[in-house]
């Protein structure tokens, strides 16, 4: 059941869409002692469930993966749990970021944001706010490129996963 | 279809009954006030306790002498934290409980009302499911929700929480419309198992061909009804049969095949058989580390068939060979006819079988008789209560050196006799899992084995006994210390007794037994141990205290150390110059 690459993985999580799952998925973590690197909770094409794509460290000191997703699948709110693999899986990540950035850095910075497929989505007097759609190793670039300017503010969304075509 | 408007509490109670519940445990307090109301019109007997800690232990020694789901009802707030011990006890031991707390009203949830905790919250972790009811229509679903869930698959404890407003009738968040066939709505919950019949075969050829087999049995087997089906394995393939804690009984102790219990305080052939084994065939059994000891170091030769009705179990502890997810009795069944189709050509174990019995030659239970005038030993008394009580009595003991003893000087011989706290190891759980069990099998003799320390922590539901009318015996193996515990520092610690001494004389466990409506009697030495339990055989009328004197410097043997592997077994000095 076990399936990695890299340093992550991705356990996808069909769930009732009902208050509390989220407390009792990511109490099962907690509980461990396990970190939860990324989470994303949103309702499926069937309002009455939700996909929670969790990304792990793959350093799970002691801990047996499949020992948490046998445990998670017991849970009685848990429908459906699998760990995707991600050399077989299509993932992105959303960041939006606000940066520094005087007038004369613009062309710059936009001709690299174009490079990677970004927006920009709102531009200020000294700063620009940003958005990009990437895959998280992309978009870990893009941070720390984007960290000469100074950032002000930045969210990402954690990865999100489909099994590839 | 006609509708029926009801209100919540009585949609409660009515959901209850409806599951064919007999007899819940409980004490009412603010919160859960209106669901006590129609509990005066139900055919269900609710018997007050003393202390909510002992309603869900007497819910847990009725659902654990009589496989029905045991039911508690408690209040709010210190209440439901003060059931939390009997369920996450309930849940290591895979007990069904229903429990149900009331809540403070919907609007005041998150506002530190009185007596308000976030039960749900606090719970989530030492139940299989629980419950927050937001609206009075899921009354009737959610109840069967909750005893499918606490008595299917692998068994648990349930919580339902519920707050007042949704079942005060003068609050109009109560009513709802009453459905007698709700539709249940658990698409993530499929507890039964397709059993994988390539799993059997190669389970049954392993049987077979393997050398130094042993049936390692764990408490699966008895919430499976399966033990008339292991009987018949067990008779099919001539091998022996090791009982953990919580399965005493599931195999009869008289039974030429049977070992006995494994693990710490397993007697050495059990433990030592399983070391040798070269295959483990452990069904409904979990690996704990009381049978382990250190995990590297357990039955290094051997193979495991692992079966099991929760898939999380497999391959926890120890990697299996064979894994099979399933309920044991049916996978057991399977077996057997697999077995009935083959050819009956055994591999030859005889070597095997005299090792063993050359084993329980050398190294059968024993314990030196008590000096004339000195304190009783505890193995004595319990020889005397085992061969002074109906064959048929259920055992219930607390937790430390009474409950290893109990285990291993009893003789099972029928399923559902022993009731105690495995897991979660609860001081003060024996008398109220007793009367607990006494409620469910009212002909039956239920004796509750009990240490002075564990006594003192529960005795109060002795009252609940006299008052509800529930008559139990105590054996109180009083040793006047925290006895285990003083074993440890006997043995670990250079017999530096920390913190472990209760007292000799204070309290006095006559006066108080009969201060809360039982007979006490006060037994110093061995002459009088078997006419005080004939005394305690004969009161049928109410609870009986026999408050027997124990030596505290008796320690349990065998004993493996903690943290050693099985093979580092301590044994008595008595057999220390025998061969191993």
């Amino acid at each position: 059941m076990k399936k990695t690459q890299g340093n992550y993985t991705i356990l996808v999580i069909t769930v009732e869409n009902k208050f509390g799952v989220l407390a009792r998925v990511s109490g099962l973590f907690s509980r461990r002692g396990v970190n939860i690197k990324s989470l994303a909770v949103a309702p499926t094409d069937k309002a009455e469930f939700s996909r929670i794509t969790v990304d792990l460290d793959i350093e799970l000191e002691g801990v047996s993966l499949d020992q948490i997703i046998n445990q998670l699948d017991k849970l009685i709110n848990v429908v459906e749990i699998r760990a995707l693999d991600p050399a077989e899986s299509v993932e992105r990540e959303l960041m939006i970021v606000t940066v520094e950035a005087e007038a004369s850095q613009r062309d710059e910075l936009v001709d690299h944001l174009d490079k990677v497929g970004g927006k920009v989505l709102n531009i200020g007097t000294e700063s620009m706010m940003l958005s990009l759609v990437e895959t998280s190793s992309v978009i870990d670039d893009f941070e720390s490129f984007l960290s000469g300017y100074g950032i002000v503010e930045l969210q990402r969304t954690g990865r999100v996963a489909l099994d590839s075509l | 279809m006609t509708s029926e408007n009801i209100d919540g509490g009585k949609a409660l109670i009515r959901s209850l009954e409806k599951e064919g519940v007999e007899v819940m445990f409980g004490l009412p307090g603010g919160a859960i006030l209106p669901v006590y109301d129609p509990i005066i019109d139900s055919t269900i007997r609710h018997i007050l306790v003393r202390h909510e800690q002992g309603a869900g232990h007497m819910a847990q020694g009725y659902a654990q002498a009589t496989g029905k789901p045991g039911v508690a009802m408690v209040t709010s707030g210190p209440a439901a934290t003060n059931i939390v011990t009997p369920l996450c006890d309930a849940y290591l031991d895979s007990i069904p409980l229903v429990v149900i707390t009331g809540q403070v009203p919907l609007a005041a949830i998150g506002t530190d009302a009185f007596q308000e905790c976030d039960t749900t919250g606090i719970t989530m972790g030492v139940t299989k499911h629980n419950f927050l009811v937001k609206d009075a229509q899921d009354i009737p679903r959610i109840v069967k929700e909750a005893f499918h869930i606490a008595t299917t698959g692998r068994p648990g404890p349930v919580l339902i929480d519920l707050p007042k407003d949704i079942v005060d009738p003068n609050s109009p968040r109560s009513e709802l419309d009453w459905v007698d066939d709700p539709e249940m709505d658990l698409p993530g919950y499929k507890p039964e198992k397709d059993i994988d019949f390539s799993g059997i075969e190669k389970a049954v050829e392993l049987i077979q061909t393997s050398e130094r087999p042993v049936f390692y049995i764990g408490g699966g087997i008895l919430k499976a009804r399966a033990a008339e089906a292991l009987r018949e394995l067990v008779e099919i393939t001539g091998i022996h049969v090791v009982t953990t804690l919580m399965a005493r009984g599931a195999f009869p102790d008289s039974h030429e095949l049977c070992l006995g219990m494994p693990g710490m305080h397993g007697n050495y052939t059990a433990v030592t058989s399983m070391q040798k084994s070269d295959l483990l065939v452990a069904l409904g059994a979990r690996f704990d580390d009381r049978v382990t000891g250190k995990v590297d170091g357990f039955a290094p030769d051997a193979k495991i068939i692992h079966v099991d009705i929760d898939p999380a179990e497999i391959g926890k502890v120890r990697k299996p060979d064979v894994a099979i997810n399933g309920d044991c009795r049916l996978v057991i069944e399977a077996m057997v006819d697999l077995l009935r189709q083959q050819d009956a050509t055994q591999t030859d174990r005889s070597e095997w079988k005299s090792t063993i019995s050359g084993w329980q030659e050398r190294f059968p239970l024993t314990y030196e008789d008590s000096e004339p005038g000195s304190r009783l030993k505890p193995q004595y008394v319990l020889e005397q209560l085992r061969d002074l009580t109906p064959e048929d009595t259920i055992v219930a003991s607390g937790v430390g050196q009474h409950q290893m003893w109990t285990s291993q000087y009893w003789s099972f011989d029928h399923p559902y006799t022993w009731i105690n706290s495995g897991g979660l190891g609860t001081m003060g759980f024996s008398i109220p899992a007793a009367i607990g069990a006494k409620v469910g099998n009212p002909d039956r003799m239920v004796w509750a084995v009990d240490g002075d320390g564990c006594f003192q922590m529960t005795a109060q539901e002795l009252v609940t006994s006299t008052v509800e009318n529930i008559p139990i015996k105590v054996a109180l193996l009083n040793n006047s210390y925290l006895g285990m515990v003083r074993q440890w520092q006997d043995m670990f610690y250079e017999e530096r007794f920390s913190e472990v001494f209760l007292s000799d004389d204070v309290p006095n466990y006559k006066a108080w037994a009969e201060s809360m409506g039982c007979v006490g009697i006060r037994v110093d030495s061995p002459e009088e141990v078997p006419e005080a339990i004939a005394k305690a055989n004969e009161i049928e009328d109410r609870s009986v205290v026999i408050d027997f004197r124990t030596a505290p410097e008796e320690r349990v043997y065998p004993m493996v150390p903690a943290g050693k592997d099985n093979s580092s077994i301590v044994v008595p000095p008595s057999q220390e110059s025998q061969e191993r």
